[in-house]
């Protein structure tokens, strides 16, 4: 999944690169307002958590397994912008102690992994809702179809980068029918392991899921008096 | 595609390879491979040259080359990817033992080749070489930003503890005879990945409060 040295040109992963920082700057201070004070081990503890989940196989049958890639899950559990700094962390630290991802594609990686991939699952979940009747039920559902979108969108965009620095001249319209194939179907394990774990989270702790805040909020503590018992 | 994280690449030794600044390594390693991304990829010598420079590295390093080697495996999703592209390509068709490809699509599909394995070497190498603490330690240096360390060093020391945790919740499945075989096992998967973020989570809000108890302000360096 991760893109590896030599796949994009050196400009392209360069520009990559800045667009990474400049995201990284922004989530940094977007994360303040979602965690206050105490980013630093919450942030590092979510990271090491998406780490872990991504380690998690989920076989599919045949000898094969595929397992989670977070970006969705992640976005919806902590915030959009804690997400995005977890996310990078996690692929800073595949790459440097993990090989997986080259260094100079770092860049690229986390601008569509942490940043596309975490960015368009928030948005649909967070549209989807808007339109959609408050309800705890519907917050694991919703993140499913977020993190099924947010796949083929994160393939769109590693095409949109191919065509600015790709190496290797592969016709266009080609790369994009076969990627956005292949992700349709990635997509659906992707929905699944997502709502599955969101759904088990919203049972047993609703309070930490970032994206269910707005249901709690609309909660009604609803007190019922029992009637008083005269005694006859 | 990212699984098999489950082991540690440090490879103990106290060669100059290990003894030298993580930053002049991480420097070292990104300068190195940039160099090779942008070399055109059919300059065959020049990558000759860098496998050659690559290679009196790991030799000073002390670090089996095998142990290397066996690790390249992380490449392998996108040695398929590789292999498909001379068949997708266009330009002038070539034939190679019998089979008609696309000519630069081949030249395209080596370069990628070579530049993404002398780029998996490298990072392995410093893996290899470098502990994680010190790896963060040299991105310190090379001026990242304080609360991305910080973040940055706290996935460092619980990523063996969050994964220990999911260890013990492994064998807790498998002693109990569950074996996940096809997607009707996804769910029992799932809710210990959700265990797992419920348990994560409230461990860093105790780490947050024990260091608020030891009189961390907020903000400050940790």
């Amino acid at each position: 999944m991760h893109v590896p040295d030599g796949f994009l040109d050196a400009p392209t992963s360069i520009a990559t690169g800045a667009v990474a920082v400049a995201a990284i700057g922004v989530a940094l201070r977007g994360a303040r307002r979602e965690l206050d004070d105490k980013a630093a081990p919450m942030a590092g503890l979510v990271a090491t958590f998406v780490f872990a989940a991504q380690m998690l196989n989920f076989p599919v049958g045949a000898g094969t397994s595929g397992h989670l890639l977070g970006g969705a899950l992640a976005a919806v559990l902590v915030g959009p912008w804690t997400a995005m700094l977890c996310l990078s962390v996690v692929l800073l630290v595949q790459s440097l102690l993990f090989a997986d991802g080259g260094v100079t594609a770092l860049g690229t990686n986390v601008v569509l992994m942490g940043v596309v991939g975490v960015l368009a699952g928030w948005l649909v979940f967070r549209a989807l809702q808007a339109v959609l009747p408050k309800k705890q039920a519907l917050v694991a559902p919703l993140a499913a179809v977020a993190a099924y979108l947010s796949v083929p969108i994160t393939a769109l965009a590693f095409v949109g980068l191919y065509a600015v620095g790709g190496t290797a001249p592969i016709p266009l319209d080609t790369l994009t029918t076969a990627m956005l194939g292949w992700h349709l179907v990635i997509g659906l394990g992707e929905a699944a392991i997502t709502g599955l774990v969101v759904a088990s989270i919203v049972t047993v702790r609703p309070d930490l899921v970032h994206g269910a805040r707005r249901v709690l909020a609309d909660r009604v503590v609803e007190i019922r008096t029992p009637v008083a018992r005269t005694s006859a | 595609m990212g699984a098999g994280h489950g082991h540690r690449l440090h490879y103990h030794g106290h060669s100059p390879v290990h003894r030298a600044e993580p930053h002049h390594k991480l420097l070292a390693l990104v300068g190195f491979v940039l160099l090779v991304v942008a070399t055109p990829g059919d300059a065959y010598p020049f990558f000759a040259g860098y496998l050659a420079v690559l290679a009196a590295v790991v030799a000073r390093s002390g670090v089996p080359p095998s142990y290397l080697l066996k690790r390249t495996v992380v490449e392998l999703p996108f040695v398929v990817f590789a292999l498909i592209v001379p068949f997708v390509s266009r330009g002038p068709q070539t034939e190679v033992w019998g089979v008609t490809v696309s000519e630069p699509g081949l030249v395209a599909a080596g370069a990628l080749l070579m530049k993404g394995t002398l780029g998996v070497l490298a990072s392995l190498l410093l893996a290899a070489t470098t502990e994680p603490h010190d790896v963060v330690r040299g991105l310190e240096r090379l001026r990242m930003p304080a609360p991305l360390v910080q973040i940055l060093s706290f996935m460092v020391r619980y990523l063996d503890v969050v994964g220990d945790e999911m260890g013990r919740m492994r064998t807790a499945l498998a002693s109990r005879g569950f074996t996940a075989r096809n997607p009707r096992h996804w769910p029992v998967i799932a809710r210990s990945a959700g265990a797992l973020f419920i348990r994560s989570y409230e461990r860093g809000e105790r780490v947050h409060l024990a260091m608020l108890s030891r009189g961390h302000a907020p903000g400050e360096r940790a």
